[in-house]
């Protein structure tokens, strides 16, 4: 009873001041619905990764696999049945049909076993009709949606299936893949029978991959959920910060409180227990809606995030979200976390002031003065570490520890800065009224460092991604105007309706550049080789970064080959270096070129080389290259000379402004964080001087006395809040320029292998700091509505002698 | 400067209902006057110094200085008043945070357009505070506050200077001492001194004395 009497005691401050309770859940909300979001997120793509490698690629067995991960001849598994082994064999590959591009994968249903749920994804009954020809594709009903005119196998469609993958019959595979005789991997049954000879033995030349190891797709998109779950905590920090900021003026302002119930005998620690309880309270109902407001954000977010995963690293991801308990677990526990690490200071304070000391709510903030020494060297510690990691570091976590080393240094140098620059200003002032307004700005900078710090980093994260993606687009637009030279894309659905459009076409166009391409291991890497006609197009449109001075010539003579930017950079080739392509078949590298949102390796080979260590290569593809006049009219004859579906007469703008809308949708996801951060890091500043003009009184008052009129006041207190958004979003501008430049030099070559140059564009930084103009003026309203309607009685009672 | 006050009333709304404060005052000061104005807690003294400093208005009645009633004055016209014509001091909170001591006290001067900084100087020498011009308001002691506040005051060279309880926190010799400045420093700008008081003793000093009770002037 006595503690309850003790809780409402305290409860009662936050009746009295509704809207500092409202600031600090929506901030909590808000912290937590960005994390929670990102979280969910990512579990729902890991989930997808881990279902995609349990159905697909058996991965709760082992599986023997070739080391170099070259072929395994289908010999191995028959010595391996031969000698007792319960295996099963495996062949994977993509194969487009028509327009569409599967994940085929071939199957033995009759040994796989039964554990793997292969063999039961809906073949039942039509197991003769999936194992005989002319064989069957077992798909998910979007594929099959997909594959609907592309191909003549039959289609059984299954709801257990995943997207963009096919089941078939290991025979049937061979022979779409053009790979007879040859297996990808070798799953291992469980049950295996006892004294059988060691497969070291049976099979020296390949190794055994252990059950749920790593995915291909897991280890490929590791660098994209990294992207994620930074941005989630980037907004959680900068929630945090209201957080703390609500809390320590809070404890402050309930000194009295906390001293009167001392003094009636509440313990401290019963004190103690109240407040710590009041917080959980606080930071569970906070969470609860932070953990609904994420999943929604989730929800809106992740059919673009699947559109990325997909364009980006060929993930297949449902866009619809599933409650999992890991995420929204997490999102209750960041809340209590964070609202217990942003009240830690106010707690420590509490048990450690006097009993009797007097609250200074008018001087909370200030004791950030006292530190602001350490906080300069903290600063310069984390700058210069960020530097020493940049020279020295290597890796994706290297490079996420660069950018929060500068982000957290830069931000807390931010207070001493504008600390500076004001002084400077009240300095070189003359007018009395101009000098108090630096003055009492610089006076502000404790209470507001926090927000102020927190719109900086959402600022920077703005500037700085935006540069990236901006800078990103513009390469790739002129990527693909070099790399899409073609006015049109045509695919045959068969090879004998290759060949008559290549005999079709030989008097219709300028050129005919077939876009053939195979599956192969390169240095123990799935890899395409494609192979190109020597055309003046490649010599004049391909984006090459470095090259010999007859790279073309080699390339067409089949001693060289090109290696796109990715292979290059993890491979640390150089030119000159030779690969080993296929069997006997090597050639140097004569050049690199770019290959921007393609997640593997790529070699480009003379096609003469390619089809003659590759007979059996698809030559379904073509770019035509023709007058632009005259690709409407070629268009709609090969419509009628062949009945080929539009899909598969594609002309080139059509194609560019289809990349431009994936690439679009792929950085929806970092755009829309971004404007999540800048609305945290707002209500930040709302909440920060909210919070102030509580206290503003005593410091505007003796002004209004002297002759200063409340409109005047009011109009310099906005100009005040403007002049500190401004202030910060200038000190942004470098951050954010050195934030882009690590995206782009550092993070983006180690999680994707590229590098993009940087350009600037402030026209998009004017509409940021109109955004944040906006912002500043929004999180300035109330309190200056507060000032403007204050009666002169209110302003007395600042000087009375008797309040 | 000449003060004139005719019937002047002032109310308040309370949690109670509605609080009359003045009940008609009169009052007269003449130029270079130094008036003392004392009474009860709650008799109206602070609210009749802030009428006079154009800080609020009247319900009723004219308060006439210099010429003009600025009862009538808009929020502007009055805040130029204060500006150029008042010097005020109060109990507390006088000083502007942020401003050091050096800038404190030229401040009003500047706002009033009459800054002066050899006279400036001599203030902060005869108040003793010369030592202190870099300081700020919280790293000074009550007392030392109110030197400054007085500083400030009398740096614009007021016609009218309005004293709320100048000297109420501080001990008798502070206090003493306080007084006398201003005293002396008013009678020698010519400044007609208008002072708030439960001090029998300081209002004794001044040349005339004015109780207040119930809101109306014995």
């Amino acid at each position: 009873m006595k503690m309850w009497t003790a809780a409402t005691a305290l409860l009662s401050h936050w009746r009295r001041r509704p809207l500092q309770l409202g600031t600090l859940l929506s901030g909590l909300a808000l912290a937590t619905a960005l994390w929670t979001g990102v979280q969910a997120i990512n579990a729902e793509a890991r989930a997808s990764y881990s279902r995609a490698a349990a159905v697909l690629d058996q991965n709760g067995l082992a599986n023997l696999v070739s080391p170099n991960g070259s072929p395994i001849p289908q010999s191995a598994f028959v010595r391996l049945r031969r000698a007792g082994w319960n295996v099963s064999p495996v062949l994977e590959g993509d194969y487009r049909f028509g327009v569409t591009r599967l994940k085929v994968i071939g199957i033995e249903p009759l040994t796989m076993p039964a554990q793997t749920n292969t063999v039961d994804l809906g073949i039942g009954g039509d197991l003769l009709s999936f194992i005989t020809p002319p064989g069957m594709l077992v798909v998910s009903p979007a594929t099959a949606e997909k594959l609907r005119g592309q191909t003549d196998l039959a289609l059984r469609i299954s709801d257990r299936m995943l997207d963009g993958a096919a089941f078939i019959d290991i025979g049937m595979a061979q022979r779409l893949l053009r790979r007879e005789g040859e297996l990808s991997r070798i799953v291992i049954a469980e049950n295996q029978r006892s004294g059988l000879e060691p497969l070291e033995k049976v099979v020296p030349t390949l190794s055994v991959r252990e059950p749920n190891a790593e995915t291909d797709v897991e280890h490929l998109t590791e660098s994209f959920h990294l992207n994620l779950t930074a941005f989630g905590f980037l907004a959680f920090a900068v929630g945090l910060f209201i957080v703390y900021s609500t809390i320590g003026l809070a404890f402050e302002q309930r000194r009295p409180t906390f001293r009167t119930l001392r003094c009636l005998g509440v313990s401290l620690r019963a004190l103690a227990v109240l407040l710590l309880a009041e917080l959980v309270f606080f930071a569970l109902s906070a969470g609860a809606v932070g953990v609904a407001i994420g999943y929604l954000v989730a929800s809106l977010l992740l059919p673009g995030v699947a559109a990325t995963l997909e364009g980006l690293y060929g993930a297949s991801v449902p866009g619809t979200l599933s409650l999992r308990p890991e995420w929204w677990i997490s999102g209750f526990a960041i809340a209590v976390a964070g609202t217990l690490v942003s009240s830690a200071q106010s707690m420590l304070r509490l048990t450690r002031v006097p009993l009797l000391a007097a609250a200074q709510p008018q001087t909370w903030g200030r004791s950030w003065q006292a530190g602001r020494r350490f906080q300069v060297l903290a600063a310069a510690v984390l700058l210069a570490l960020s530097g020493t990691l940049l020279l020295w570091a290597e890796g994706l976590a290297a490079g996420f520890a660069i950018l929060g080393c500068l982000l957290l240094g830069a931000s807390l140098l931010l207070p001493t800065v504008l600390s500076g620059f004001f002084t400077v200003m009240q300095r070189t002032s003359s007018c009395a009224l101009v000098r108090w307004f630096w003055a009492d700005a610089r006076q502000q900078l404790p209470g507001l460092s926090l927000a102020l710090m927190a719109l900086l980093l959402a600022l920077a994260a703005n500037v700085g991604v935006g540069t990236m993606v901006s800078s990103f687009r513009l390469t790739f637009v002129g990527w693909l105007d070099q790399r899409l030279a073609a006015e049109l894309y045509v695919a045959a659905r068969n090879e004998g309706e290759a060949d008559r459009l290549r005999t079709w076409l030989a008097t219709k166009v300028d050129s005919l550049l077939p876009i053939s391409s195979v599956d192969a291991e390169i240095r123990g890497q799935p890899m395409q080789i494609f192979g190109v006609v020597d055309d003046p197009t490649y010599r004049k449109h391909w984006p090459l970064i470095i090259g010999m001075p007859d790279v073309w010539d080699r390339v067409a003579s089949g001693q060289g080959v090109l290696v796109n930017e990715q292979f290059w950079r993890r491979d640390q080739l150089r030119i000159g270096d030779q690969l080993e392509l296929a069997g006997d078949w090597r050639a140097a590298v004569v050049g690199v070129y770019s290959d921007y949102g393609n997640p593997k390796g790529q070699v480009i080979a003379g096609l003469n080389a390619l089809t003659s260590r590759y007979p059996q290569v698809s030559r379904l593809r073509y770019g035509l290259r023709i007058q632009p006049d005259q690709v409407a009219d070629l268009r709609s004859r090969l419509s009628d000379e062949f009945g080929l579906p539009p899909g598969n007469v594609v002309d080139q703008a059509a194609l560019k402004e289809q990349s431009r809308r994936i690439f679009d949708r792929t950085f929806l996801v970092t755009g829309a964080l971004n404007i999540f951060t800048l609305g945290v890091a707002a209500l930040a500043m709302f909440s920060s001087l909210f919070t102030l003009s509580e206290m503003r009184l005593p410091q505007l008052a003796p002004v209004w006395a002297l002759g200063v009129t409340r409109r005047d006041l009011a109009l310099l207190e906005v100009l005040r809040t403007l002049v500190l958004w401004l202030a910060t979003f200038i000190a942004a501008l470098p951050l954010g320029l050195a934030l882009a430049w690590v995206l782009l030099a550092v993070v983006n070559v180690e999680a994707f292998g590229w590098r993009l140059p940087m350009y600037i564009f402030p026209y998009e930084w004017i509409r940021l700091g109109l955004v944040a103009l906006a912002a500043a003026v929004v999180s300035a309203l109330i309190p200056l509505r507060r000032l403007t309607g204050l009666a002169p009685s209110e302003l007395l009672k600042v000087f009375a002698n008797e309040r | 400067m000449v003060i004139a006050l005719r019937n002047v009333r002032k109310s308040y709304e309370t949690a109670e209902g509605r609080l009359e404060v003045l009940r008609g005052v009169n009052l007269d000061l003449d130029q270079g006057d130094s008036v003392a104005l004392t009474g009860e807690s709650g008799s109206g003294k602070s609210t009749l110094l802030h009428l006079v400093a154009g800080l609020d208005r009247p319900d009723s009645g004219e308060i006439v200085i210099g010429g003009r009633d600025i009862s009538k004055l808009n929020d502007r016209e009055r805040a130029a008043y204060r500006r150029t014509e008042v010097g005020l001091v109060f109990q507390q909170f006088n000083l502007v945070p942020s401003l050091d001591v050096a800038a404190n006290i030229a401040f009003h001067a500047k706002l009033a357009g009459r800054h002066d900084p050899p006279w400036e100087n001599e203030l902060v020498a005869r108040l003793g505070i010369g030592t202190l011009l870099t300081r700020y308001p919280e790293q000074l002691s009550i007392g030392q506050q109110q030197r400054v506040a007085v500083g400030r005051t009398l740096a614009a060279r007021p016609g009218l200077v309005l004293a709320d309880e100048p000297t109420g926190n501080l001990d008798e010799a502070n206090g003493d001492a306080v007084l006398e400045l201003m005293l002396s420093l008013s009678k020698g700008t010519g400044s007609t001194l208008l002072l708030v008081t439960h001090s029998q003793r300081l209002a004794d000093r001044l040349d005339r004395q004015l109780h207040l009770r119930s809101g109306k002037i014995e």
